[in-house]
């Protein structure tokens, strides 16, 4: 017998978020997807421009320069001290929009899933998200989710891509650095990297220093409020700050000279790197930013720096110098001098 | 950092540099050699040479293990790694050094084979334990500090009755290339290198102790001074060394008494004895074939020996011909004289092994010093 009236909608189970895992489902474009969808990405990230659910978003600006990142985000293992593959893959795109002086306002996330990553581990990546991108002040606007076979991936790759707007009268760009300048550091060197390689499986050692992942929009915001002209701002990510510095110095065209003493480095990182056989200064930092200024606004920039609860360790690590070899070199605590090259392959442990 | 930052101090530092500078003879010349790719390390990374007077030279010597090893070998272990299913574990600094052709161990590893970084010869027990059904080989490589590791990992794979571990031993001895060089014909006949006297290794040296150095200090008449990997340690070495040459002496002396005793540790000795036995003669890079200086594994461990268990080509491949490593290894050449020296050989494109670790003479001088030149 049939019956008349409404039409119950089809039932669907809800998604189980303390057992169950990705499926290959979840990224075939069905009902799994847009359940996934609904009762996760939905969930962590709601805004007006998503609750739209078109293909793109559609978002106002206002009238300027706008700059554009995108970065993507894989990392062994997902969840460290610190923070998670989630917030990593906001901060650090953040990161990269801010370094122009620019305010952050939208991101886009896109999820490469591997099938069997738990939707537990899923969940709590995507609040870490939603949290680091409120922090921000940032709204996730569009996205994408991709499932791969088991095997196929290593749980989940997040690629993000930030838009902010650049206030009138900046002007921050890596070919920026002019002799004479100052060089400067936000933080500690070398703490995400130590704090992700002492929790890799084949290397038994503990530290409790934890990765310094964060968002450095309002440290960023302070600084060029205080000093409108900073010539060069970077965050020393992959390669650390020897690696920036000499991106820099390139551009620029110019040579560097950095004083060892004036480092500032975790004395649980310095400890990893001596047994370890490495150099912090090129070892992964997700946290801190190298500033270049004029000489007469170093000290106002320093101080601004250290005054932000992301800047107390802040310090003017070296100098700008004309250099036709556009060297990075450092005056070594021990009174010599050598230089500090780009990295050549990956960082390898020595023997001895 | 404790017990680190004591052996950094740049006013002890200055101390001992204005020492060296006063009892250095300004009408002498001091040939100094460093053995060991640590010092090389030191020296360039803390820029020991500007506080050096210019008579006081530093010669890099052959003391770099991943330097020394004859590019046959590196073909070698990696046709090891191309054996379907097997597991080859190696040290970080082994995996760039390129063969004739170009090929290294992270090339091949790209393209499908097993390679695996490891820290420790433990590591490669564990990963056998955990593939029963693959072959787990060890390129064991090294001078005596990381021998008696070796040694615990081939007992340790007895013991639990491993039959799917094995190493590719390729360790071999300091105090026989020493004596290689000194008996070369460039330092006693021909008068090309200049030696007047060694810095010996810290970390051998406290497994060998002093007393291995005793022989060719009287025998070949240069002072030794054993010297730790700090800073201060090779500054207090090099003034050591200085005094000695002044006072017309030529012995053995330990500036690293808080490591190196003169019989150095016994235990680790005795387990080398127990599982290694001298190879007749061993190819160095630069020495060529050196009597009496590298070791293999006993045949009552030849079970774990991968020379046995699969069939490892016996090669001798010649060093690219424009790559001065070996002259530079005897310490007849300067990275800097060889004229493909950060030209087309740079740590990124290596093609001679001292490009490779951060221990090898032209690696550390084109990573720390190149800046000289510009000068």
């Amino acid at each position: 017998m049939q019956t008349r009236g409404k039409i119950k909608p089809g039932y669907t189970r809800s998604l189980d978020l303390k057992h169950g895992c990705v499926e290959m489902a979840h990224g075939g474009g069905g009902l799994a997807m847009a359940q996934l969808i609904d009762q996760l990405f939905m969930a962590a990230f709601d805004n007006k421009y998503l609750r739209q659910m078109n293909d793109q978003a559609c978002f106002p600006v206002s009238s300027g320069r706008m700059v554009m990142s995108t970065d993507s985000h894989v990392i062994t293992p997902l969840f460290f001290p610190g923070g998670d593959i989630g917030s990593l893959s906001i901060n650090g795109t953040i990161n990269d929009v801010v370094m122009s002086g620019a305010e952050p306002c939208y991101v886009a996330a896109s999820f490469i899933l591997e099938e069997g990553l738990l939707l537990a581990d899923l969940k709590c990546i995507v609040e870490s998200m939603a949290k680091a991108s409120q922090n921000a002040g940032v709204t996730i606007v569009t996205g994408d989710t991709k499932v791969v076979e088991q095997g196929s991936g290593d749980g989940i790759f997040i690629t993000t891509t930030g838009v902010g707007m650049v206030p009138a009268g900046i002007n921050i760009s890596v070919e920026r650095a002019r002799p004479g300048d100052k060089v400067l550091v936000s933080g500690t060197l070398g703490d995400h990297g130590i704090a992700i390689m002492s929790l890799r499986e084949h290397l038994s050692f503990h530290a409790s220093i934890q990765s310094d992942t964060a968002s450095m929009h309002n440290l960023v915001s302070a600084m060029t409020a205080a000093v409108p002209d900073i010539h060069v701002l970077r965050d020393p990510t992959r390669g650390g700050v020897a690696t920036t510095l000499n991106e820099i110095a390139r551009q620029s065209a110019v040579g560097m000279m950095l004083y060892e003493n004036k480092l500032p480095i975790h004395e649980q990182v310095s400890a990893a790197c001596e047994f370890l056989g490495f150099d912090p200064l090129y070892v992964a930092n997700e946290g801190i930013l190298v500033a270049i200024c004029a000489p007469e606004d170093a000290e106002q920039l320093l101080s601004v720096m250290q005054s932000h609860a992301l800047g107390i360790h802040a310090e003017m690590i070296g100098e700008v110098i004309e250099d036709s070899h556009c060297f990075v070199q450092m005056e070594t605590r021990f009174g010599g001098r050598r230089v500090v090259d780009w990295l050549s392959g990956e960082q390898l442990p020595r023997i001895c | 950092m404790k017990y680190i930052d004591e052996f950094r101090d740049s006013a002890l530092a200055r101390h001992i540099a204005d020492n060296i500078a006063s009892e250095a003879e300004p009408h002498r010349a001091y040939h100094l050699m460093e053995f060991c790719g640590g010092h090389t390390h030191a020296i360039s990374r803390y820029g020991i040479v500007d506080l050096l007077p210019a008579n006081v030279r530093m010669i890099h010597g052959p003391g770099c293990p991943v330097c020394i090893l004859p590019v046959g070998r590196i073909e070698a272990a990696i046709r090891l790694a191309q054996i379907p299913r097997l597991i080859l574990c190696c040290y970080g600094d082994m995996m760039r050094v390129p063969t004739a052709k170009g090929v290294n161990l992270l090339k091949i590893k790209a393209s499908g084979a097993d390679v695996r970084m490891i820290y420790s010869s433990a590591d490669a027990v564990k990963i056998a334990q955990q593939n029963p059904a693959r072959q787990v080989v060890f390129f064991a490589i090294g001078f005596e500090t990381t021998t008696p590791p070796t040694a615990v990992a081939i007992q340790q794979a007895q013991v639990l009755g491993l039959k799917n571990f094995s190493v590719f031993c390729n360790h071999v001895l300091t105090p026989s290339a020493i004596s290689h060089i000194l008996q070369s014909p460039e330092v006693r006949e021909l008068g090309l290198v200049s030696l007047d006297g060694f810095i010996g290794p810290a970390h051998v040296s406290t497994i060998i102790g002093s007393r291995p150095y005793e022989y060719f200090a009287e025998e070949f008449q240069k002072p030794v001074v054993i010297a730790g990997f700090e800073p201060l340690d090779v500054m207090q070495a090099i003034l050591m060394l200085i005094r000695q040459l002044n006072q017309g002496r030529a012995v053995v002396e330990n500036e690293f008494t808080r490591a190196v005793t003169r019989n150095g540790n016994v235990k680790a000795q005795f387990l080398v004895a127990e599982v290694f036995e001298l190879r007749r003669a061993f190819e160095w890079r630069g020495l060529g074939l050196v009597p009496y200086s590298a070791l293999k594994i006993k045949s009552c461990y030849a079970e774990f020996d991968a020379e046995c268990r699969f069939q490892v080509p016996v090669l001798s491949i010649a060093d690219n011909k424009a790559c001065d490593c070996g002259a530079i290894l005897r310490g007849v050449k300067r990275p800097q004289d060889c004229k493909i020296f950060g030209i087309v050989c740079t740590p990124d494109n290596p093609i001679g092994s001292c490009m490779v670790s951060s221990e090898g003479a032209c690696a550390a001088h084109y990573s720390y010093g190149r800046f000289r030149e510009a000068c």
